[in-house]
């Protein structure tokens, strides 16, 4: 069952003079068990198109439907709906409101009626997957660094147990430590039967761990499918913004070299696709 | 520009110090990139060097002037710009051009000299197209560099950037960082944090951060020659590649690190 938003499109302001259109005819799909990274320039549209998915906007052309159902603003179906896609802002504290990291991790969850031993339960969850420091739940959101307000942003989201997880920008301010959990984390809910997106500029990190990618420019879609097919798109159609990471840059050029490796940017994956190449050109030749 | 001597900052009497005993030099015209993990005390050392927070223990002055002396706030915040990862609480007015006049009006400089300032902060950060829309409808990366062109219209002697480029685009990224080179080329001393390798490599100087004390400070060529390998900071894709092929044998040891030279080496 997915999310599918079917060619939607999308204006600011529509009728003043400010008017300035954000999304043209996109569509997008995610899958539960699948992590569909948005990369595009600044501007380009991701975040209106984050903010569709879980209906905090509504599109002006076009549809959103989560598993099969269709949501309309306002409607009974669309709070459900909110629930089952948990965003994490691209500036955590725009989702900020309450006076504990603990009563903002609480919050969801407790309006829904879980209390107690499960409201506990379900905060210990939240906190040990996002990362957070447990020492932390009792001191206010907004005291903390950059890199804390990103794991409370995400450890609110999650303690909503939501079916997909939209994550804005969510590796900006974290540390490579804090980046590699993320990762893994992600991985893991994903594994685990959850619909991942990830809004990012980052192309590295959405060629390397997503199942497919949609590329944005000025509110259209470029090009969506998997890491390399877009990889290769990209370095054949320069796309604003974007700059082909180095270890795929490295790829290509071995490949105009004849030397046939995937265009991929993880090193390791990289340095043994080589390895391989070398040794089974060594024994044809000999 | 910054002497900072034995700092030592607490935001509360009880928790961990964010700054333990911290002993910086930083001479006018240099180019420092602060790394470090997250916690290690970075944003609470710019804040110091700004004025927004005085040490709790030991000194900082700033041009010769103790910042802690609250007499020196105002002179120091119009010689030292702080640029935040949020743009959202930097924003002052609710128009795109409006908000970069700010900080040249509050100097008091004749309108002929604001408009020349605007216009350039507004050209360097690539707003121009921009300038007379909602500061608060511009996005996310947007608004960050809303935040970078009203720090460079108050054309300080010291930027201090706290990874205030974390939601620009890689073209983006890579276009301000050359607009830094360039201020920095004319004298402005810029203090960078940032957890990008790639970006600490372009800075003349990088000091680590650690539990709140400076672990180690040199130029990037010995930081990247081992000594980060202490700290999980990730190598930069091009280092990495090149030290994963020599380990595997795949190129002749001494073969140099750029990617002209690895490509040639593999293709033999
Ligand atoms: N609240 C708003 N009011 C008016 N225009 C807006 C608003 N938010 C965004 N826009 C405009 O819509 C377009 C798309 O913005 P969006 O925030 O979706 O981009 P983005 O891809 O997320 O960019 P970034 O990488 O900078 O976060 C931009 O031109 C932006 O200026
Ligand atoms: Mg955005």
């Amino acid at each position: 069952m997915p999310i599918v938003a079917d060619n939607i499109s999308y204006a600011y302001n529509v009728g003043t003079s400010a008017e300035s259109v954000a999304l043209r005819g996109v569509s997008f799909t995610v899958e539960r068990g699948e992590w569909v990274s948005v990369v595009g320039h600044t501007g380009s549209g991701k975040s209106t198109l984050a903010q569709h998915l879980n209906l905090l906007l509504t599109p002006r052309s076009g549809s959103v439907s989560i598993d099969g159902a269709e949501a309309k603003p306002g409607s009974g179906e669309s709070r459900v709906a909110r629930r089952r896609v948990g965003l994490v802002f691209q500036y955590p504290e725009t989702q900020f409101f309450a006076e504990t990291v603990r009563a903002e991790i609480e919050f969801a969850p407790s309006n829904w009626g879980v209390s107690g031993g499960a409201l506990k339960a379900c905060v210990d969850e939240a906190v040990s997957a996002s990362g957070l420091d447990p020492a932390l739940l009792e001191s206010n959101p907004f005291a903390l660094s950059g890199g804390q307000r990103r794991r409370v942003a995400i450890a609110s989201v999650i303690a909503m147990r939501p079916d997909y997880l939209v994550l804005d920008e969510p590796t900006a301010g974290l540390d490579a430590a804090g980046i590699r959990e993320l990762i893994q984390f992600l991985s893991g809910v994903r594994d685990a039967g959850l619909g991942v997106v990830q809004v990012t500029h980052d192309l590295r990190s959405a060629l390397s761990y997503s199942d497919r990618i949609l590329v944005l420019e000025n509110g259209s879609r470029v090009v969506s499918g998997t890491p390399e097919f877009v990889a290769r798109h990209i370095i054949d159609n320069p796309v604003r913004g974007l700059v082909i990471p180095p270890v795929v840059r490295f790829a290509d050029a071995l490949r105009k070299k004849g030397m046939n490796v995937p265009l991929i940017c993880e090193v390791d994956e990289m340095v043994r696709a080589i390895g391989i190449y070398k040794e089974r050109n060594k024994k044809c030749g000999s | 520009m910054f002497s900072i001597r034995a700092a030592a900052y607490s935001y509360s009497e009880s928790g961990t110090p964010a700054l333990d005993g911290v002993d910086l030099e930083i001479e006018q015209g240099e180019w420092v990139a602060l790394v470090g993990a997250n916690g290690s005390g970075k944003s609470t050392l710019a804040k110091i060097c700004n004025a927004l927070l005085a040490p709790t223990q030991g000194t900082c002055f700033v041009m010769g002037l103790d910042a802690s002396d609250p007499q020196n706030t105002s002179a120091i915040r119009q010689n030292v710009a702080l640029v935040f990862q949020n743009p959202e609480d930097q924003i002052v007015a609710s128009i795109v051009e409006e908000d970069v006049a700010f900080g040249p009006e509050n100097l008091g400089l004749p309108p002929d000299e604001i408009r020349r300032r605007v216009d350039r902060a507004l050209l360097l950060t690539d707003l121009e197209l921009y300038r007379a829309r909602g500061s608060y409808s511009l996005s996310g990366g947007q608004k960050q560099r809303l935040a970078l062109a009203g720090a460079l219209a108050l054309e300080p002697d010291a930027l201090l950037l706290d990874e205030s480029t974390s939601m620009l685009d890689p073209e983006g990224r890579d276009s301000f960082l050359s607009c830094l080179g360039e201020l920095n080329r004319r004298g402005m001393t810029i203090l960078q944090i940032t957890h990008r390798m790639e970006e600490a490599a372009l800075a003349g100087r990088i000091v680590v951060m650690e539990s709140g004390r400076v672990a180690w400070d040199g130029p990037p060529p010995d930081f990247f020659d081992g000594g980060y390998l202490r700290w999980s900071f990730e190598e930069p894709p091009e280092m990495a590649l090149h030290h994963a092929l020599l380990t595997r044998g795949l190129i002749p040891q001494g073969t140099k690190p750029g990617v002209e030279d690895m490509l040639e080496a593999l293709c033999l």
